[in-house]
């Protein structure tokens, strides 16, 4: 019997925030057989896309599809106050369904980055961001901070691709023509491939922020050249703050050491404000790290749809926007949730044990293409197509840049857009009848 | 099939001036009667009947018009809107979210709308929130004036080839992005920002291919026409917004002068300078050549008094908007293309700088002899939200009613404008031209924005009342192919309009030299730029030539 | 009695991503998820040696790891995100942001004396 091989070239990586596009993907079969260019995450994701893949379970026994549909819309419509979460690792044509199911059941809806690139998102609505897509930093950028993340061990091709040794339009030379700084509370591979390290204290993103502020716009400080502001000289400080004025297209790369510390949202509130004073000497931006695949588009398909990027409510039948209240975390540390539909997301790894316990406790309809610790235990499981493998759809970038995923091989599972599409049509004819 | 009977027609294109006619529809067009006697009919007895409205320039989908929803929730937490059997839920506020765009755009009686800048790398985006705007047909401009192939073609020295490369590029771009016209903002001037460049002029080199604005402009507009684009370029000129910019723009009009251009949003692009250095209108200068010129359409960009958000291609414009007033600042550079920032604003009768601008919007429209040229428009949300277009509207009709905002206006303001001079009432007939019919025409769309047969059945119904802004703020009927989607402004159903796209004569391929320019640079591969099909489902294609 | 006290501090590495992606359920994963990173001398206080069981605690709940030695400030334990950090972290922390502590937990760290 021939074997069929196919070979997909400028196939997407749905891993990660870089949303590499330049993947070659041999098929064999329809088996995925060779991954080229991606990092050791990306090949990892695609070499094991079609492998360990959940059955369909209603309470933990084998059942077919319509069951669980069923099952599903079931314990959806009776719910008196559902969570729809995830959103993470799908689609923006399922983020889309996952929205009018959220609304047709007045429920809560929420996604992973609320509880990391929240608080970024938070301090746009602040005060807003100065943000550059990913070329530009490749083409311009003569001057990069890493602040509070690790991309050689996140974000594995980001150097290569775009920001420390692409060879951009204005610097052909690569990684010679910029300076790369590194902040961090401890040394990482990114530290180490950094012109300059500068180890901080935890916790004190606020203060070296609106410290550098005062030293870029000149303006007294009160301290000697010897004081330390997170752990570091002010003198150390003001010779960053000189390197920002002296550059031609600054840019900073900000991640969950930012974030997630000590002051959350007012951190990065500083960092857009000292990017916003830059501006006032020379080109300056920031841009989040954002972690997987498609949080990003699921920010931006709440937004479009509801107004808010993440902690929506429709109780009322209208969306009402409250980090800490709607938020994911918050709602299942309170236990205020009597069921969930969760999809493109694992809570059971990824949330406080808590929040955990409380999901283990209600039922939860749970769409994944792989086994993991919350199809060990959500009340009906649904194997999907995973996006970019099985299934098409719209993904962004970390910068926002919006990307078509492609479908290379079949499978026998529906996508999570069709799935949903499916649940949405029994909760409405539930509702009427 | 559906029957209108007993209305006032106001049908330019077909010289109907509020004759009392009937219309009848059948398979989504208006065809000649007679239709069978027991064809659902609607009574339009007392009321006024137009074509579908058409928007031929606002901000209502994609990066920038998103980065504003999530720079201003406090906007949508004040307005909102619970969904219904019919509608989804959303925020009605300056920038609504995308169904509430479609259904208030609708419950005003437009049918058609074009979102007004689209950057190449997030046209999915653009279209993505499009396909989320109900009922309305849409397209999009693709945004051109600091593209690097675009640049990169002018720089070539032979002049047939350059304009055989700059009419690949525009073919590829506006393919690429399934786009509906040429978009141009700020050439060369939002590049020159990247440079931290200050200064911008027409015959001064931009980095990194030192072609000039004056270039740009009128490459563009030379490709536009040999590509026969139903549309001319739409380019909102350098220094909006500055004191005194009547001069460049006139300038620039003199150097575009023979092409087709439409001139977007001119009100803030005709401010004279007064002797103190502060801003006058210029709106006379402006109209009088711009009269002199049947070449050239243009939108008003009028300013409505109160808070909205500023939100344009034009990056460096905004950053000295944030500048001088301090406040919430959004801004995005997108790689070899262009650039984006967003600023909320707050338009006020009591400052002397809004007044005149408020003033010099209302004077282009009315010294503007030929309503077929210039139409209605705030830039939204720019100058103001679009659901103002009804004010907007009783402003031009009734003099009186204009008179009694002198109240509210800074007592300095007549020193500087002129608009208290004028007498001039709009017709309904005008009112039909500058905000159906000359759009339609303006653009292309042969099957819109008239009533006669072979038309779209998109047609808008109002009550007549003296009070115009309460005749056109909530129309009786909206009729979209041939079905009623609004009843006495409510939404009675909702479907997905069309995508407007181009068919292009020529197939649109880059020259060699430049998409191994593109592969080099760009961060996305080649194959994976161009916008797919399933980004425009309803794909509706108009010819070019 | 022997143990330190100091932050957690969850971080992502390559080998959890990797790891990750070939399988939440496989034993390299939960290896990964399970290794401690502290600094030497934080090591020697709680009388702990490289490769040793050891127990996190804090007023959430307590794991068992194994710790090794890195270049990491003194009183900051590293320890990769997954289901085994997350049994020290809680949902009812988060000062009203939605966001746990995940980077500044405070827990205490001693040698377990039983092998699991």
């Amino acid at each position: 019997m021939d074997q069929e091989l196919k070979v997909h070239s400028d196939v997407i990586c749905t891993f990660c925030g870089c949303l590499c596009d330049d993947i070659e993907v041999e098929v064999l079969d329809n088996r995925i057989s060779k991954v080229k260019k991606a990092c050791m995450i990306g090949r990892n994701k695609l070499m094991h896309a079609q492998s360990n893949n959940p059955d369909i379970k209603v309470a933990g026994k084998p059942a077919s599809l319509d069951a669980a549909l069923n099952e599903a819309a079931n314990i959806l419509t009776n719910a008196r106050f559902p969570l729809v979460y995830g959103l993470s690792s799908t689609t923006t044509e399922a983020q889309r369904e996952l929205v009018q199911i959220a609304e047709l059941l007045d429920a809560t809806m929420d996604n992973p980055s609320s509880y990391c690139h929240g608080p970024g998102l938070m301090a746009r609505q602040q005060v807003g961001l100065s943000s550059c897509t990913l070329g530009e930093v490749k083409n311009r950028a003569d001057l990069v901070i890493f602040w509070g993340c690790n991309p050689l061990e996140s974000h594995m091709r980001h150097l290569a691709r775009y920001s420390v040794s692409a060879k951009g339009m204005f610097h052909p030379e690569g990684r010679k023509g910029r300076k790369i700084v590194s902040i961090d509370i401890r040394p990482t591979p990114t530290t180490k491939s950094s012109d300059w390290f500068i180890q901080v204290t935890p916790g004190n993103t606020f203060e070296i922020a609106t410290l550098l502020r005062a030293l870029v716009a000149n303006n007294p400080i009160g301290k000697g050249d010897d004081a330390l502001v997170g752990g570091v000289a002010v003198s150390k400080w003001r010779e960053l703050a000189e390197m920002i004025r002296g550059c031609k297209y600054g840019v900073i790369f900000f991640g969950l050491g930012v974030t997630q510390c000590r002051g959350r949202d007012i951190n990065v509130e500083q960092l857009a404000l000292l990017v916003s004073d830059i501006n006032n000497h020379t080109r300056f931006y920031a841009m989040a790290m954002r972690g997987h695949g498609n949080v990003a588009g699921g920010n931006q398909v709440m937004t479009w749809q509801t107004g808010y990027p993440l902690a929506v409510n429709f109780s009322r039948g209208y969306p009402r926007y409250n980090p800490g209240e709607f938020s994911v975390i918050g709602l299942l540390a309170r236990k205020e949730v009597d069921a969930a539909l969760i999809v493109a997301t694992d809570p059971g790894a990824h949330l406080p044990a808590d929040a955990v316990d409380h999901l283990k406790n209600i039922p939860v309809i749970y769409l994944e293409p792989h086994n993991n610790p919350t199809t060990e235990w959500a009340a009906v499981v649904i194997p999907v197509a995973q996006a970019g493998v099985a299934a098409s759809g719209t993904f962004y970038r970390m910068d926002n840049v919006p990307l078509r995923v492609k479908k290379i091989v079949d499978s026998d599972h529906l996508s999570d857009e069709e799935v949903l599409k499916r649940i949405k049509e029994r909760i409405t004819h539930a509702q009427n009848y | 099939m559906l029957r209108i009977i007993n209305g006032k027609l106001y049908d330019p294109v077909n010289r109907i001036n509020g004759e009392t006619r009937d219309i009848c529809i059948r398979d989504q067009k208006i065809v000649e009667g007679p239709l069978p006697p027991e064809t659902e009919t609607i009574d339009a007895k007392g009321c006024v009947v137009m074509p579908g409205g058409i928007e031929i320039h606002s901000h209502v989908a994609g990066a920038k018009v998103n980065n504003g929803r999530i720079l201003c929730p406090e906007d949508s937490a004040d307005h909102f809107r619970a969904h219904t059997e019919i509608t989804r839920s959303g925020c009605n506020g300056i920038v609504p979210t995308t169904f509430m765009t479609g259904y208030e755009y609708a419950r005003l009686g437009y049918t058609t709308l074009f979102e007004a800048a689209v950057p190449p790398l997030k046209a999915r985006h653009a279209h993505e929130e499009l396909r989320d705007t109900p009922i309305l047909d849409t397209g999009c401009y693709t945004v051109m004036g600091n593209n690097y192939l675009v640049m990169k073609a002018l720089s070539e020295p032979d002049e047939i080839a350059r304009i055989e490369k700059l009419m690949g590029v525009v073919g590829w771009l506006l393919n690429s992005t399934k786009g509906y016209a040429v978009k141009i903002v700020n050439p060369g001037g939002v590049e020159n920002w990247k440079w931290n460049r200050g200064l911008i002029d027409l015959d001064i080199p931009v980095p990194p291919f030192d072609v000039t604005p004056r270039m740009i402009m009128t490459g563009l507009a030379e490709a536009a026409d040999k590509l026969k684009l139903p549309h001319s370029i739409h380019l909102h000129t350098n220094h909006l917004g500055e004191p005194g910019n009547m001069a460049y723009t006139l300038e620039t009009m003199k150097a575009l002068s023979g092409s087709r251009a439409h001139f977007t949003h001119l009100q803030f692009h005709s401010y004279d300078k007064s002797k103190r250095g502060g801003f006058a209108s210029g709106a006379v200068s402006i109209a009088d050549y711009f009269n002199s010129h049947p070449e050239f359409t243009c939108d008003a960009g009028l300013v409505v008094f109160g808070p909205t958000m500023t939100m344009t291609a034009d990056a460096p414009m905004e950053f000295k908007l944030h500048q001088m007033k301090g406040g919430k600042w959004s801004n995005l550079d997108i790689e070899m293309e262009t650039g984006s920032g967003v600023v909320p604003v707050k338009y006020q009768p009591d400052v002397l700088v809004n007044a005149v601008q408020w003033c010099l919007g209302l004077e282009l429209m009315l010294l503007i002899n030929d309503p077929w040229r210039v139409f209605l428009s705030t830039d939204h949300p720019n100058a103001g939200p679009f659901t103002s277009y009804p004010l907007l509207i009783k402003l031009l009709m009734d003099r009186d009613f204009r008179m009694s905002w002198y109240e509210r206006l800074h007592p300095k303001v007549r020193e500087y404008t002129s608009l208290h001079e004028l007498t001039r009432e709009y017709t309904f007939e005008e009112i039909a031209i500058v905000t159906r019919s000359g759009p339609a025409r303006a653009l292309g769309l042969k099957s819109r924005g008239h009533l006669g047969a072979g038309a779209d059945a998109d047609i808008s119904i109002y009550p007549l009342s003296d009070d115009k802004q309460k005749m056109f703020s909530s129309a009786s009927y909206v009729i979209k192919d041939g079905r009623v989607v609004v009843r006495d402004g409510e939404i009675k159903e909702s479907f997905s309009g069309k995508a407007l796209g181009l068919e292009l004569p020529v197939k649109g391929e880059l020259a060699h030299d430049l998409k191994e320019y593109f592969e080099r640079y760009s961060t996305v591969a080649f194959s994976n730029y161009r916008v797919e099909e399933e980004y425009t489902p309803r794909l509706e294609l108009i010819r070019c030539g | 009695m022997a143990g330190i006290s100091g932050l957690l501090v969850t971080v992502r590495t390559g080998k959890q991503g990797a790891e990750m992606m070939r399988g939440k359920m496989n034993p390299e994963y939960l290896e990964e998820i399970s290794t401690l990173r502290i600094n030497p001398d934080d090591m020697a206080e709680a009388h702990m040696s490289p490769g040793q069981k050891v127990k996190v605690s804090n007023r959430f709940g307590e794991i068992i790891v194994t710790c090794i030695a890195s270049d990491v400030p003194r009183k900051l334990f590293f320890l990769p995100v997954g289901p085994v950090a997350n049994r020290l972290v809680s949902g009812s922390n988060t000062d009203g942001t939605g966001v746990p502590a995940w980077k500044g937990e405070q827990v205490t760290i001693e040698p377990a004396h039983q092998v699991q």
